[in-house]
């Protein structure tokens, strides 16, 4: 199988073809990419697309289900939480 | 005075509060639980940019000057989340342009501050929205409230006031002695009073006729979009000028203007519908997607945005878009407070204000004659319950 | 011209809803979320026959990588279902809409976690995720896991966590030795009927005694504790009402805790499509799976957790009539007999699993009982417990967040009563600019992406 580098925040991460982007992170020891509302750190909870807890912006393309979607060469994943680059 | 309030909506929370601060001994009375009916399915407008000169813009103006004062002080007034972020105004086209010019021209020689704003100022503002555009104005006057945290707040005012709410009573008929309506048979039994006020909103209509009376409200179907949350985005409450035109119609086909908003959670709000549909309450595929290509007419760059839910409501809808405030003209005892369309939150207020005034023989702050019930539009048929 | 049923998700009961239906003669589309037929758990018998004879027939339309958003009542006939197709949450995927003679809805389940300190920190997950990554990717979501909740699912989840060569600490079933013994042991005879999934049960059990993996009764993990993720778990001994017996407490250090309470089902579709719920849990349906919606037919876990080899029969009854089989065909007789008798066994197991009413008790005021909004058990209460109005609550964010209360909203519904937790008119998000474009018209002929 073909190996599939994407990034997260920059940060390269490689993992094999059909893996899920939460599979490529979990897989290499990454458990948590997203904010709660309080700032609480979030990661896999119910992996099979219910809980929203895993969201993710995969190449500007914010609130993808990072359990459910494929990671494809070259995809540019983003951490993403609620508050904005300054608090209005 | 013993007063019973029929409905536990944001206008019977109003005026339950204002009636039991004045010493009336007030019980409020809904079929369901507080604010789940038109007032859970709002935006929570507060708004005076909506409304032309007019008896209307007059209580907008009135309720608008109300809402500091009622929530100073109150325990629950974080519930609320009064935001007085402003409106703007704005159009896409050179028609809809000279009508805004026309429109905010006449709100202002009646007291409404609204400016114009030029490209930059309105990318300032709202750096998301459209550069298309040809007439911007922005109200600072605006705001917005959570309607069901506003509601529920208002009722507990009322109670430490006094008041009683009974939950789960349905209107089921009257209780008269010598044409004076003395009492109202509900499904939770007969509550006797001095007073009722009927503020049932959409169903107000129907809970006249249960009494005994008639009144011309007929409910008029919104549906409204909840993105995904998201990192602030739109600031003001945001809308095309069409929706001026579309709160004035009275056409029973799908109308839909862009009214865009965010909320305290990060979500935006995306409206607005309005249809005759009765009390169909399903949800249409077909108006959610007039409502979503309205919205990116106005902010072309939320397209990719994510939509999590959808929540559709009825207003309260008068042929002549003039709440009803006033006595029944034929039934002694009944009142009704109603009939606000889509504007019953920023309404509220001063609505309940003047039927607190009218009740107890006091003159009311702004001329109440135009909201009265015996006028042809409120005793016209209504739609069959 | 023959019927056209759409059926709705391709798991056990969807696939066979298929497999139903076009044995009657109808023509068939079949929608799945995922890309590939088979639902969660792919590994059952028979699936690979079937799925090559389903996706293989000529008047079967396959469309996978289609989310469900929205069903449209219209007047007396089946509901439209308004679908997106393309790559899960993607931008810019096709809408469709599907106006077809008779609807089978098969959506299935997911797993019911009931909220604990600190199930929220990473490296807590349900049973189905740690499945799922194992079966999908073969991954083990930890090196030193621990299994805790209830019911027979905590099984398989152990054997695949060990599949996968995690150091499976414990499985820690909830309710005690006598609850779970009662259920599995009275009325033998239809444990007897179901002799497959008998085995496969005790084919776990002989796994986890091979690993030397304890199977505990009457414990639970009432916390989990950590700086940024699961770093320990906190087990108590339970009560038969899930209550805690104060001093049994212990702390076992882990990196990944999987936990399951048993299962939802994904009630927004038939809701959406007005099918009337019994004891607001469960889709109504009749001797032959018809709801109570006109052309509207549910098959599997939304009927009743009864586990895959009872969706499958649902699923070829409800495919069968759906597609105007005759209900008295003998083969339609012999599958409901099998359909009782699967539900029969189910109904043991769900005995044998109950949720402790006293379940609360292990949640502090700071607990996160809304994931998505951070809504704390504090917040509820002070909520539920307002009576300065007497009815009058104010309002909270439970519920409202991006799952749309799927996780929560059992758990709210306990300790908050207040509307239909399962109404998501929305049912998959849908972003604006797909919503804003027209559907692409289907002539609802055979339609196939393979």
């Amino acid at each position: 199988m073909s190996p599939v580098r994407i990034t997260l925040d920059g940060e390269p991460f490689t993992g094999r073809d059909g893996q899920t982007i939460a599979g490529v992170l979990l897989a290499s020891g990454r458990r948590s990419w997203r904010e709660s509302p309080s700032g609480a750190p979030r990661g896999v909870f119910c992996g099979i697309g219910v809980c929203f807890d895993c969201l993710v912006t995969v190449n500007g393309v914010r609130d993808v289900r990072a359990c459910r979607r494929r990671a494809r060469d070259g995809d540019a994943v983003t951490t993403q939480s609620r508050a904005g680059e300054e608090a209005r | 005075m013993r007063v019973v309030v029929l409905g536990a909506g944001i206008i019977g929370a109003a005026c339950a509060r204002e009636l039991a601060l004045a010493g009336c001994a007030v019980t409020v009375v809904d079929r369901g639980r507080p604010a789940a009916g038109t007032t859970a399915h709002g935006e929570g407008n507060v708004l005076v940019s909506d409304k032309g000169p007019g008896p209307e813009l007059e209580l907008a103006k009135l309720s608008r000057e109300l809402w500091p004062a009622v929530l100073d002080g109150d325990p629950d007034a974080a519930g609320v989340e009064w935001d007085a972020k402003g409106g703007i105004v704005v159009a896409t086209t050179a028609a809809g342009a000279r009508a805004l010019t026309e429109f905010a021209g006449g709100q202002r020689k009646a007291g409404v501050a609204a400016e114009d704003l030029d490209a930059a100022a309105l990318a300032a503002a709202e750096p998301h929205l459209t550069r298309d555009f040809t007439k911007a104005v922005h109200y600072p006057e605006d705001a917005q409230v959570q309607p069901a945290g506003a509601a529920t707040a208002l009722l507990a005012a009322a109670v430490r006031a006094g008041a009683v709410v009974r939950t789960g009573c349905e209107v089921l008929g009257a209780v008269r002695r010598g044409g004076r309506v003395t009492g109202v048979r509900t499904s939770g039994g007969t509550i006797g009073g001095d007073a009722f006020v009927n503020a049932a909103g959409p169903w107000s209509g129907r809970v006249a006729m249960r009494l005994g009376a008639r009144l011309g409200v007929r409910p008029r179907r919104g549906e409204v979009l909840v993105s995904a949350p998201m990192p602030p985005t739109v600031f003001h409450k945001v809308y095309d000028a069409d929706y001026v035109g579309a709160v004035g119609s009275g056409a029973g086909e799908l109308q839909a203007s862009a009214v865009v908003e965010s909320t305290r959670a990060g979500t935006i709000l995306l409206g607005s519908s309005r249809r005759r549909a009765g009390f169909d309450d399903r949800i249409r595929p077909e108006v959610l997607s007039v409502i979503a290509a309205k919205a990116l007419r106005l902010f072309p760059s939320l397209a990719g945005v994510p939509v999590m839910r959808a929540y559709g409501g009825f207003r309260p809808f008068v042929a002549d878009h003039l709440p009803v405030i006033g006595a029944d003209p034929h039934l002694d005892g009944l009142w009704h407070a109603t009939g606000h369309e889509g504007a019953g939150i920023g309404l509220s207020t001063g609505t309940a204000a003047v039927l607190r005034d009218l009740m107890l023989g006091r003159a009311p702050a702004i001329d109440a004659t135009p909201f009265r019930a015996d006028r042809p539009a409120a005793q016209s048929e209504g739609e069959a319950p | 011209m023959s019927r056209r049923v759409v059926v709705v998700g391709a798991g056990p009961a969807g696939l066979c809803a298929a497999a139903g239906a076009l044995r009657a003669g109808a023509e068939v589309t079949l929608l799945d979320a995922a890309e590939d037929p088979g639902g969660q758990i792919r590994a059952w018998p028979g699936f690979e026959r079937l799925r090559d004879h389903v996706l293989g027939h000529p008047r079967c339309g396959w469309w996978p990588e289609t989310s469900v958003w929205s069903i449209e009542r219209a007047g007396a006939g089946a509901p439209r279902v308004h679908v997106l197709r393309g790559e899960i949450d993607a931008a810019g995927r096709d809408r469709h809409v599907l106006r077809p003679d008779a609807l089978v809805l098969a959506p299935g389940a997911h797993d019911r976690v009931l909220p604990f300190p600190g199930w929220e920190l990473p490296g807590v997950s349900t049973g189905g995720a740690a499945q799922a990554f194992v079966k999908g990717e073969g991954l083990a979501l930890g090196d030193r896991t621990l299994i805790a909740g209830s019911g027979p699912f905590l099984l398989p989840v152990a054997a695949s966590l060990l599949e996968a060569g995690s150091r499976v600490q414990a499985v820690l079933e909830a309710n005690p030795a006598a609850t779970v013994a009662r259920g599995w042991t009275r009325r033998p005879w239809e444990l007897a009927s179901q002799t497959g999934k008998a085995a496969e049960l005790a084919g776990y059990a002989a796994l986890l005694a091979r690993h030397r993996v304890p199977y505990r009764t009457g414990r639970a993990v009432i916390e989990a504790r950590g700086d940024g993720r699961v770093e320990e778990a906190v087990t108590a001994r339970l009560r038969p009402d899930w209550s805690v017996v104060p001093g049994t407490e212990q702390v076992a250090a882990v990196d990944a805790l999987c936990v399951t309470h048993g299962f939802s089902p994904r009630l927004e579709l038939p809701v959406a499509a007005g099918c009337r719920l019994r004891a607001g849990a469960f889709a109504d349906v009749d001797a032959d799976q018809r709801t109570t919606a006109p052309a509207v037919y549910a098959a599997g876990e939304i009927t009743g957790i009864a586990g895959a080899p009872a969706a499958r029969t649902e699923g070829l009854l409800a495919g069968w009539i759906a597609g105007g089989g005759p209900p008295d065909a003998p083969e339609a007789v012999a599958v409901r007999r099998r359909r009782d008798r699967a539900r029969a066994f189910a109904a043991r197991l769900a005995a044998a699993h109950p949720i402790g009413a006293a379940w609360p008790g292990w949640l502090r005021p700071g607990t996160i009982v809304c994931r998505c909004e951070d809504t704390t058990y504090g917040t509820l209460r002070s909520t539920a417990a307002d009576d300065s109005a007497h009815a009058v609550k104010l309002a909270t964010r439970a519920g409202l967040g991006p799952c749309q209360a799927r996780i929560c909203g059992p758990a709210v519904a306990e300790l908050l009563p207040a509307g239909n937790p399962h109404h998501r008119p929305v049912a998959q998000p849908i972003r604006l600019g797909e919503l804003a474009k027209p559907p692409v018209e289907n002539p609802g002929r055979k339609e196939s992406a393979r």
